[in-house]
């Protein structure tokens, strides 16, 4: 019981973190096109992301990884009833891996613009698919007992595309704060102009997402029964806020860690909302897999909790360790000459 | 053709594919961390510019590896839904201990190391390249575990309609599973090395850097020689250990149709699958098949048809892919002689020829590799899980043919493309006189 509640928290956290951290490579894949003037700074911008973006996909694979090792019935389910969004998501996420490694492997121009598409294409279709995906989770799935009984098509209703814009507004955002951290001079500066202007279309979008949670799925019934969780979205809220009150003043780095935190704390908005169901049935509570029902046996989930607890500890430490070695901002002169960048 | 024969199309595409570039993160990454400590230690600067060079090649290669990999883990859940409902309790938890320990180590300090050159210490760099290559080696710990416990499954208990981990030391004890890592390990380092003479042999027909690619060579052939040695010995072990425990594998490996004691093993024969016999067998020796099988000359090995039909593997194309890896195998072992020897009486510039095969002899460990793979997945069929559960039953029921013949007709074009990408880096590279 306990070991199953556990790994339902862990299962929201592993997908919030990479929301988290890949937003922010997803986010800059976007707009990068347009936000640099030149190639140097196309090179600046995806130089920003290349050492950590690697690592930042893990974290999704670990969250695909855990839930198969702990909640095998639920892992089978996701993917399986949602075949052609996650196979959308693989592609696309091949695509924007593959562009930012072989973009600046050519000096051609074809080569260079060839990549600079696909790598804006991949991370804009990943981040919406990632938000119909988990917008049509927190909605729930027609699952009866014959398992998926619905089609790509009952995917596309308001509430899952929006959850998808959702989670562009939010990347962008959050991609366009990283930028604007990441490096220095002009580039920096427009780049917090352009999350500035972006923060009131994802303001606009937050709020709709919210109102909308309230009509098109029950994710506000735990919140109901349980008032207490109302401080999860309340402090999502606030984040949000606080990203243009930091805007405003000009502090870019609070303005990102806000920004982090609004990702998180709208991840968590959603499971908080759907527990116990990890994937709710629209057509009848009977169906929907559960912390409890979908569950690895106890044995398993000891195992797996162990491991967890030694390991990921480690990998935060050394993810940091990285994060801080690369702190400083980038330079136009040192892309310019330097032979180790992207 | 239905969703289950789609499927298996489709995950021999994605795996195979994907299997064109593991076996040479595996070896390069030994190989650059080799060069590079070379470099530390004695700080010639040959060995800085060698661990740069197959470094880049490493990188190029190192990116589709990361990418396709995502699809494997994608793939259980997308079209094998049944197989990961009933064994996800033992086979997610590798797979999630794989990501936690190992990828994340892996492709962490793989940025580290392509971008801090000149941000740590020459010491503290040549330490990143070697845990780069000790997490991929773990990667493939983890991922083999998991592939042997479908090839051998142990320390589970069945409960309802799945099968649950009954003992975690089982599982990451299995034999079978350490077998596979020795021979997967040791492949992939005849591939690796394969490659290093290659290049270095190309470069060496035209001049270019003699020093430099004389030194990669011998590094590549001594590493060659070793490994394509024990790669035999590898696969010695796992045909002890397929004749115990998967004995209908073992049957189509030999084309062995009947129950015989003192089997003999026949250098040529070619199996008649209708009518359960071979078209001909021809030069014989007497046992050779139940010594390889089980160390003993008088042993009984079972034959195929004491099995019933619908639980024999489909046997052409075991056996001949079987037939064609061994080739292959004792192939590299000749030519790893060659390579020592010509290399180390420094006598390679005279054997031109020698010179001129090694390029194209890259292609032979890939596919040795590849055929490897299909050996050891098409052999255990029926099976997805050897003797607890059929393929047939493991797909899953929520998508339609159509769907998988979409995504399948996806991947064969967008891996069509990735290749040619990778092969025209690759090329670039390798033919670059380093700097």
């Amino acid at each position: 019981m306990g070991l199953q509640i556990l790994w339902f928290i862990l299962w929201g956290l592993l997908w919030a973190v990479y929301f988290m951290l890949d937003g922010f490579d997803l986010g800059s894949g976007i707009l990068r096109n347009f936000l640099a003037k030149d190639d140097t700074e196309r090179r600046i911008i995806l130089h920003s992301i290349g050492p950590v973006w690697d690592g930042n996909e893990v974290w999704l694979i670990t969250a695909g990884g855990a839930t198969f090792a702990a909640f095998p019935a639920t892992y089978a389910s996701m993917f399986s009833f949602l075949y052609i969004p996650m196979l959308i998501i693989l592609f696309s996420l091949i695509g924007r891996g593959v562009a930012v490694e072989f973009r600046n492997k050519d000096e051609r121009q074809g080569w260079k613009s060839l990549w600079d598409w696909v790598m804006m294409v991949c991370s804009l279709v990943a981040s919406f698919m990632f938000g119909l995906v988990f917008g049509n989770v927190f909605r729930g799935l027609s699952i009866g007992a014959n398992g998926y009984e619905g089609t790509f098509g009952d995917l596309l209703n308001y509430y899952g595309l929006l959850t998808g814009l959702l989670f562009v507004a939010m990347f962008i955002v959050h991609g366009m704060l990283w930028v604007a951290v990441k490096t220095d001079g002009e580039l920096s500066e427009r780049a917090y102009k352009r999350a500035g202007a972006f923060w009131y279309a994802l303001l606009v979008i937050a709020v709709l997402f919210l109102v909308a949670n309230a009509f098109a799925t029950k994710l506000y019934d735990n919140f109901l029964g349980h008032p207490v969780w109302i401080i999860v979205p309340a402090l999502a809220v606030l984040c949000l806020l606080a990203v243009k009150l930091f805007l405003a003043r000009g502090n870019d780095v609070e303005a990102f860690f806000a920004s982090a935190a609004t990702i998180v704390l709208v991840t968590f908005t959603g499971v908080i909302g759907l527990y116990p169901n990890l994937i709710p049935s629209r057509t009848d509570a009977a169906f929907s897999l559960t912390a409890f029902n979908s569950s690895s046996g106890h044995y398993t989930l000891t195992v797996m909790t162990i491991v967890a607890a030694i390991f990921v500890p480690i990998v935060i430490v050394y993810q940091i360790l990285v994060y801080r070695l690369y702190r400083k901002r980038i330079t136009r002169e040192e892309v310019a000459e330097g032979s180790e960048f992207y | 053709m239905t969703v289950e024969g789609l499927s298996r199309i489709q995950f021999a595409v994605v795996a195979l594919f994907h299997f064109l570039f593991v076996p040479l993160t595996l070896g390069l990454s030994v190989i650059t961390a080799y060069m590079e400590t070379r470099y530390v230690r004695s700080g010639d600067e040959t060995f800085l510019r060698m661990a740069k060079f197959w470094g880049r090649l490493f990188i190029v290669n190192f990116a589709i590896g990361v990418v396709t990999g995502i699809t494997l883990e994608f793939q259980f859940g997308m079209n094998w839904a049944q197989y990961s409902k009933y064994v996800g309790n033992i086979f997610g938890a590798p797979l999630a201990i794989e990501a936690t320990v190992a990828f994340f180590l892996e492709s962490t300090f793989i940025g580290l190391w392509i971008f801090s050159w000149n941000r740590v210490s020459k010491r503290a760099h040549a330490v990143i390249i070697w845990f780069v290559a000790f997490a991929s080696t773990l990667s493939a710990v983890w991922i083999l575990i998991a592939n042997g416990w479908m090839q051998r499954p142990v320390g589970y208990a069945l409960q309802g309609d799945k099968a649950v981990l009954s003992s975690f030391g089982a599982l990451i004890g299995n034999k079978m599973a350490w077998i596979e890592v020795f021979h997967t390990l040791m492949a992939s380092y005849v591939l690796a090395s394969f490659f290093v003479m290659g290049i270095s042999a190309f470069h060496l027909l035209r001049k270019h850097e003699v020093y430099l690619f004389t030194r990669s060579f011998k590094i590549g052939a001594v590493l060659a020689l070793a490994s394509s040695v024990l790669v035999i010995v590898g696969g010695d072990l796992s045909g002890v250990a397929v004749a115990k425990d998967q004995p209908t594998k073992l049957a189509a490996f030999e084309s062995q149709w009947n129950t015989e004691q003192h089997a003999t093993f026949y250098l040529l024969t070619l199996p008649d699958t209708k009518k359960e016999t071979n078209y001909f067998q021809a030069i014989g020796i007497p046992g050779g098949t139940s010594f390889l099988s089980y160390h003993n000359f008088n042993s009984t090995v079972r034959g195929l048809k004491s099995f019933p039909a619908n639980d024999r593997p489909p046997v052409m194309v075991t056996f001949l892919s079987f037939r064609l890896m061994v080739l292959l195998g004792f192939l590299f072992v000749l030519l790893s002689i060659l390579a020592v020897v010509y290399s180390q009486r420094g006598t390679l510039d005279k054997r031109r020829w020698f010179l001129r095969i090694m390029p194209f002899a890259i292609f032979l460990p890939y596919l040795a590799s590849e055929l490897g793979w299909i050996v050891t997945e098409i052999g255990r069929q029926p099976w997805i899980v050897y003797g607890l559960l059929r393929t047939a039953d493991a797909s899953s029921r929520a998508i339609s043919a159509g769907d998988v013949l979409a995504s399948l007709v996806g991947f064969v074009v967008i891996y069509s493309l990735l290749a040619a990408a990778d092969l025209f880096l690759l090329t670039k590279y390798a033919r670059k006189v380093p700097a």
